[in-house]
């Protein structure tokens, strides 16, 4: 059964293929909000019409496919476990926001969980597609075509002057988000990016934390996102985030190479302390186990650790989360019972790595 | 640099909020930025919501003044005949009901989107292929418009001849499909 399928893997196919930068670019993602012309946004229409938006993905689009994304299943949230939810919230294929509307929404994801048609969120359709790396303009190129496919058979909200109509008027336009996750830790440690956010945020662009179990930016992975729909074309939008991405891909490259210049040794002493600590702890917050885990990423980039592969990090980033804790334990986990599991799951996972 | 709130923890939340051309930034913490309800707690998304329902509020007021206490007359009170939402509960909520609250609401817009997204109040960018209609063609005439301005100046008679042939057949397909319509 597919919704097994999407809850047993803690990284989606797509993720274990290499993408450019992947080094530092974790993924590049594009949303499009769309809205039925003739239907009241999900904000305020009544049961009766939300339910007849999701009939109608489940009569148009249930076991299609696009292009190379093969089936689509439709995933409805009055259907699922909170636990579940939460899994799919953590993957990434989903919105929190579209589980809190749980009863009339859904989401339609392609096999490989590269893309997700969230319905029913606060427009009736969120488009939402991923590629590996740093590979926006690609992402774009298809999330265009997705969009065409979908629009052959859907009279979309759009208006001359105001483009796509959307229940926000921040993303009134294109509706697109684009967005970019980075692994920054040089840039981070060296405070930079927070002297280069307020030069970032006049371009129209957004730098965020990735925010964790607990309330604070952890694992140095920051998301570069666009703020601005109206006034810009697609490509504009994607071309400016995309010179932005570079310098700070040139940046952090260049601030590694400062730090290893002039402090080689704390940071070879940082990483192998982090390493030790995910091999051998007992019990582990998420907090300072995505701030090992990143000391670790670090630690592959640079070479001091060679014989960790980079997707087992992308998949415990995941995997050590609350909800695929508890998915994995097969019961609801309190939060010290998660550290303990957290540590023995690292633990298995890095080992099983070293014998092979 | 520390939180203006709590003068404890530093302060990673950086907002800069315009109202009326005026600039004031925040520098605070998550945690205050939380409890202020700039940010929400699960939710990656951003205090960008509750600013904007500030902006709205702002503008109600700012189309008031002059009559601090007199209620808003039936006509202030615009309402969408689709959906039946105010332009109150729009300000109120920061979201809209349907498509049509974008006609209804238009006069007010701009101010709006305008501090939103960066001055700009018109879309420039994808149409959709069916619900688009002649804006393709729309947009091709403003092009070559501009192209031919810009080969008369530059005294380009005879790419600008081409180019004024290609207005006339857009011209001519507009109006067949304007009498298709």
């Amino acid at each position: 059964m597919s919704l097994q399928q999407f809850m047993n893997e803690a990284i989606s196919p797509w993720m274990k293929e290499d993408g450019p930068d992947s080094d530092i670019v974790l993924s590049s993602r594009i949303r499009l909000a769309r809205n039925f012309s003739n239907t009241p946004f999900p904000t305020i229409s009544s049961e009766e019409q939300l339910e007849k938006v999701l009939t109608f993905f489940n009569n148009e689009f249930q076991d299609q496919s696009f292009r190379d994304y093969k089936q689509f299943e439709v995933v409805k949230m009055n259907e699922l476990q909170p636990i579940e939810k939460r899994v799919l919230v953590e993957k990434h294929l989903i919105s929190p926001h579209l589980t809190e509307n749980s009863a009339h929404s859904a989401s339609l994801i392609s096999q490989n969980e590269q893309v997700s048609i969230m319905i029913n969120e606060e427009d009736h359709i969120r488009i939402q597609l991923y590629f590996p790396g740093f590979q926006l303009d690609r992402a774009l190129e298809q999330a265009s075509q997705l969009d065409d496919w979908l629009e052959e058979k859907i009279d979309y909200a759009f208006d001359e002057k105001r483009g796509y109509l959307t229940a926000c008027p921040t993303n009134v336009g294109t509706g697109m988000r684009a967005s970019v996750m980075m692994h920054l830790p040089a840039l981070a440690m060296t405070q930079q990016i927070n002297r280069m956010t307020p030069a970032i945020n006049q371009l129209g662009l957004v730098v965020r934390g990735i925010y964790g179990e607990g309330s604070e930016a952890v694992g140095n992975i920051f998301q570069i996102s666009n703020q601005i729909t109206l006034g810009k074309s697609e490509e504009d939008i994607v071309e400016d985030l995309h010179s932005v991405v570079k310098q700070l891909i040139d940046q952090e490259r260049r601030a590694r190479q400062a730090l290893l210049h002039r402090s080689g040794i704390q940071i070879e002493d940082r990483i192998f302390r982090s390493y030790g600590v995910l091999k051998h702890s007992r019990i582990i917050e998420s907090k300072e186990a995505a701030k090992c885990l990143s000391d670790l990423r670090l630690g592959i980039d640079l070479g001091f650790i060679d014989h960790v592969p980079q997707t087992i990090l992308n998949e415990l980033m995941v995997l050590t989360q609350p909800g695929f804790l508890q998915q994995y334990a097969k019961e609801t986990l309190s939060p010290s019972e998660r550290d303990v599991r957290r540590a023995s799951l690292i633990r298995e996972r890095l080992q099983l790595e070293n014998k092979e | 640099m520390e939180c203006q709130r709590c003068h404890n923890r530093p302060a990673t939340v950086h907002l800069t909020q315009l109202l009326n051309g005026e600039k004031t930034e925040i520098h605070v913490c998550e945690q205050c930025a939380k409890e202020k309800g700039y940010m929400h707690d699960h939710e990656e998304n951003f205090i960008l919501n509750d600013l904007l329902t500030g902006l709205f509020n702002f503008e109600t007021k700012h189309s008031l003044k002059g009559h601090p206490h007199s209620a808003p007359s039936p006509k202030e009170q615009l309402k969408c005949p689709n959906c039946g939402l105010t332009f109150q509960e729009f300000a109120k909520a920061g979201k809209f009901g349907c498509a049509e609250c974008y006609k209804t609401f238009d006069d007010k817009l701009n101010p709006i989107l305008r501090r939103v997204h960066s001055g700009n109040t018109r879309h420039d960018g994808k149409i959709p292929r069916r619900e688009g209609g002649n804006l393709h063609l729309k947009r091709q005439m403003d092009e070559y418009k501009s192209d031919l301005q810009r080969l008369i100046e530059q005294e380009e008679f005879e790419e600008a001849a081409k180019v004024r042939d290609e207005i006339r057949s857009l011209d001519s397909q507009l109006h067949q499909r304007g009498e298709e319509d």
